[in-house]
């Protein structure tokens, strides 16, 4: 097999080489492989166009205010972003029947909820020791709704009133130690009724007074209710150490992951991430989700708010850029090669200061343009970002394109959007080409409308003013079409090879009964024949014309020359005539 | 402007249209078609956001849309409009018009009729890029440069006018019912008349100065006269097409190309306009004299250019207030109806109080109490 990579995908095809035998002739198919499938999603799609909406309003939070002021903006626009997780994960679940085709993308997004959820309250609510245990519990608590209900049922059973007492916890009126000093007194008064044996007749009560007292071992022999080993870790820390301290938790969660997790199941790359998270070891969170995760929206979007909350060190990586910009351009990028999507990438190279406008350069001119509507669209990306070279290059595709169509007005428009002279140039020939062949003009609607357009080019302009000498042969305003026609050869507006085309045509002007030209203008007319002949023959001599040709032309000359004169001799009888 | 909500729908939508609603019923619209673009599959799709549908899912907020049915469509859809209450026609970047049929008792789509390359380059695709119908006909111009008319359950075409137009022709409407108007990319307006056998146009109108590209027109549902334009440049245009060869108001509205422009249709002191810089406007100019619109004649002779001057005589008639319209006057309101930081708006529809709009962000929002 062989294959060829592309922005995106890989292009595979058959070669005709086996692995093993004789060659052979292989299928004539060439396949497309996508490295990344959930872009094509439509659910996920929601995801990324919601959260690139959020990511835009996170740019635009303006620097200059204190990131004290800041952080209840943050946590609101992290859990915008968590909002979105969970709405794509509820329409996953509800979409009927394709459940079980999207059973490992709504574990995933699960996941990736979850981390965000921990690394939400960690880094960017950054709770301090007393309400920190709190929100651990909601971060339990809301992922693992079903288990906590039962498990709180058993563990709220009997006592109501200790609890009652107990969850009214700082945040209230206590200090953290007023606080601590009452949940010890508490705690010592349990460990009491325990060793009196005061519940020894009631297995139940039994067990729970142990689970209060944040017994490891009763607590573990409860795995199956647990489940996990982080809601193990809260449930210890809620039992035992609920003044526990940021710096602290990563003692615990490693021991209660070691603990729950026994010899024989291995920790799953879920369970290294969040450990890393209660480390407070930002950048092992970020590498091992990159590695986890086959796609970059997470990593990118967290990267972005924890940069936007200054938790990240800047660190440059040896590609030149800081993580927070490799990460976004690589998602960016990722989104690039979506037929659709890349648009919204256009707002992420945006916010990358250092190499951000280089990829949009070199991805936009890579859009396919089908119809005129996208091309606009792109070019207008391109202008707003002044972008020239590309604008240039996307007009003169789309003239170029408009050209073999035989759309002379498309092409032309794109040129004057485009301010390319050259191809306004290459047109008006097309024009004149059509004028020389058919005797008329193709397209009148344009040529007779072009307004200041007239001046990109010099053959433009001459194709505009030509046009209007024949509009005024056609109304008979002699005069002022004589003046017009003689103008454009003494101005070296037309090109000197239209020049016999002009003075033939000058030829039923000169013809006319009335006298039209002056005789300075006849002068002129004479000046302009004698070099365009003696042009002519400087040339003549060197091309081998056929004698026809030849032929023609020397009459036409010979024809002119009489023209000429007649007129200029009727000229000076008129302007020497006195009249009276 | 209370909140409004966005619904993502996983396609870039190009247009929106509500259906029409039958006059004897004075209902709110409560159905609306979308088609998207630039999709590998591309779709038509039927909306509600009527209160009495309710689905099993929990969708939140009353009046969010809801998908009834949808359709599959070959190429991006650049045009929609219905034909009546069950069919619709769509214009296509492979240059096909079709006529799709909406199955009200089965909630389906199906094709109804297809004319595969009506608008074609001779060895290329041209896409169609607007239609305009009064049942049973039905006009479409393209790329191509070429104006069709068509009659539906007819398989042929019914008359074709080659070469119409050296450039693209972005947008068509109706002045009379024997009377077109198209705008194209060189900024003329072309009056064509179908009483005529002629293939040329009875009328050209264009801007003095430079030749914006025009993408939409409208016309003012009353007034057969007057019509409204944007182009490339986001201006707001005027028209009197009876009179002279320039624009009677321009108006600075958007800073990018101007998709959309709506007379509002019951109301026509109320225009609408979206664009690519992701901004929808609505415009409202009121009228200084108290009599109804319906009774107030004459015509506002002077004619005025961009800054506006008073007009002499006292009769403000609403023709005059569209066509010296001057926002620093006073007499001009806009407002902006949509959360800014959107991609850009490339279609929406308004009938009675509800707005309907899409986005490249692939959202859809609508508005049900427009205050008209």
């Amino acid at each position: 097999m062989g294959f060829a990579w592309g922005p995106g995908d890989i292009l595979v095809y058959e070669t005709l080489y086996k692995a093993s035998g004789a060659s052979g002739s292989g299928c004539s198919f060439i396949h497309e492989i996508r490295k990344d499938e959930d872009i094509y999603s439509p659910i996920l799609r929601k995801l990324f166009n919601e959260s690139h909406h959020i990511f835009v309003g996170l740019q635009t939070i303006r620097e200059e205010l204190p990131s004290k002021s800041k952080k209840p903006q943050f946590v609101s626009i992290s859990k915008n972003y968590r909002s979105v997780i969970r709405a794509c994960m509820e329409e996953l679940h509800f979409g009927s029947f394709f459940k079980f085709l999207f059973y490992s993308l709504v574990s995933i997004l699960l996941a990736i909820e979850l981390i965000w959820n921990l690394c939400e309250v960690l880094f960017i609510d950054a709770a301090p020791a007393g309400s920190l245990l709190l929100h651990l519990l909601d971060w339990v608590r809301l992922h693992k709704a079903d288990v906590d209900e039962r498990a709180r049922e058993v563990l709220q059973s009997e006592s109501p009133a200790e609890h009652h007492d107990y969850w009214d916890v700082p945040g209230g009126t206590q200090t953290l130690t007023e606080f601590d000093v009452k949940w010890r007194h508490w705690h010592e008064e349990v460990d009491r009724c325990m060793q009196d044996n005061s519940f020894a007749s009631n297995r139940h009560l039994e067990v729970i007074c142990k689970i209060l007292l944040g017994d490891e071992d009763t607590l573990l022999d409860h795995k199956e209710l647990l489940g996990t080993w982080y809601h193990f870790l809260v449930t210890r820390l809620l039992f035992c150490h609920p003044t526990v301290k940021p710096t602290e938790l990563h003692y615990y969660a490693q021991s209660c992951m070691t603990m729950f997790l026994d010899s024989r199941s291995v920790s799953e790359p879920l369970d290294n991430i969040l450990l890393a998270a209660f480390e407070f070891d930002i950048h092992q969170v970020i590498k091992e989700c990159s590695i986890a995760l086959n796609n970059w929206w997470f990593v990118a979007h967290l990267t972005d708010l924890l940069d936007h909350c200054k938790l990240l060190q800047s660190h440059n990586l040896h590609f030149g850029s800081n993580l927070r910009e490799f990460l976004l351009l690589e998602y960016a990028s990722g989104l690039f090669t979506h037929h659709s999507l890349w648009q919204l990438a256009v707002d992420y190279f945006d916010h990358c200061p250092e190499f951000g406008r280089v990829y949009l350069e070199l991805q936009i001119e890579r859009v396919p343009l089908e119809t005129e509507r996208k091309a606009l669209k792109v070019l207008r990306i391109c202008e707003q970002r002044q972008m020239s070279e590309q604008v240039r290059s996307i007009c003169k595709i789309m003239a170029m394109r408009a050209l073999r169509n035989n759309r002379l007005g498309s092409a032309l428009s794109w040129s004057i959007r485009a301010k390319d002279a050259a191809f306004a140039t290459l047109i008006s020939e097309r024009f004149l080409q059509d004028y020389c062949a058919k005797g008329t003009f193709s397209d009148l609607d344009l040529i007779d409308n072009l307004g200041p357009a007239m001046l990109l080019s010099d053959r433009l302009t001459f194709l505009g003013k030509y046009r209007e000498f024949h509009k005024l042969y056609g109304e008979k305003r002699f005069r002022e079409a004589a003046k017009l026609l003689l103008s454009l050869m003494t101005a070296k507006i037309a090109p000197q090879s239209f020049w016999m085309t002009l003075l033939t045509d000058a030829l039923p002007l000169l013809e006319q009964k009335e006298v039209i030209f002056t005789a300075d203008q006849t002068y002129e007319l004479m000046f302009c024949l004698e070099e365009l002949t003696s042009s002519l023959n400087i040339t003549a001599s060197s091309t081998d014309r056929p004698m026809q040709e030849e032929d023609v032309e020397v009459t036409k000359v010979e024809l002119l020359r009489l023209a000429l004169a007649r007129n200029l001799a009727q000229a000076i009888v008129k302007e020497g005539t006195v009249e009276t | 402007m209370e909140s409004i909500n966005a619904k993502y729908v996983s396609q870039k939508i190009s247009k929106t249209r509500w259906r029409p609603v039958s006059h004897s019923d004075l209902q709110l619209p409560e159905i609306f078609a979308t088609g998207s673009w630039d999709n590998e599959d591309n779709r038509i799709s039927i909306w509600s956001i009527g209160s009495n549908l309710s689905t099993g899912m929990e969708d939140g907020f009353e009046g969010d849309p809801q998908l009834l049915c949808e359709h599959k469509h070959d190429g991006d859809v650049l045009d929609l409009q219905f034909l009546d209450q069950d069919r619709i026609v769509t214009a296509s970047s492979t240059g096909a018009v079709t006529i799709f049929r909406h199955h009200q008792n089965s909630q389906t789509i199906s094709v109804s009729q297809l004319w595969a390359r009506a608008h074609r380059y001779p060895c290329d695709n041209a896409p169609c890029t607007s239609v305009v119908c009064s049942s049973p006909e039905i006009v479409t111009v393209g790329e191509d440069g070429r104006i069709i008319v068509f009659r539906a359950d007819q398989e042929g075409v019914v008359r074709v006018i080659e070469n119409a137009d050296s450039s693209t022709i972005h947008a068509v409407t109706y002045l009379r019912t024997t009377e077109i108007l198209t705008v194209n990319s060189i900024g003329q307006l072309k009056l064509w008349d179908f009483r005529q056998q002629s293939n040329s146009p009875s009328q050209i109108l264009s801007l003095s100065g430079d030749r914006v590209p025009l993408h939409c027109v409208d016309r003012h549902p009353n007034q057969q006269h007057i019509v409204a334009t944007g182009g490339q440049d986001g201006m707001l245009c005027v028209w009197d097409v009876r009179q002279g060869n320039t624009p009677f108001s321009l108006m600075e509205a958007h800073t990018a190309e101007m998709w959309e422009v709506h007379f509002h249709p019951t109301n026509p002191d109320h225009l609408f306009t979206c664009s690519e810089d992701g901004s929808l406007l609505h415009w409202e100019t009121s009228s200084h004299s108290d009599m109804p619109s319906f009774l107030q004649g004459g015509r506002n002779s002077s004619m005025v250019s961009r800054s506006a001057m008073a007009p002499a005589g006292g009769n403000q008639s609403l023709i005059s207030a569209w066509l010296s319209g001057d926002s620093s006057k006073g007499r001009l309101e806009t407002t902006h109806m949509l959360p800014s930081q959107t991609l850009s708006v490339n279609s929406l529809d308004v009938l009675g109080p509800c707005l309907v709009c899409g986005t490249d962000g692939e959202a859809i929002f609508v508005n049900r109490q427009v205050p008209v």
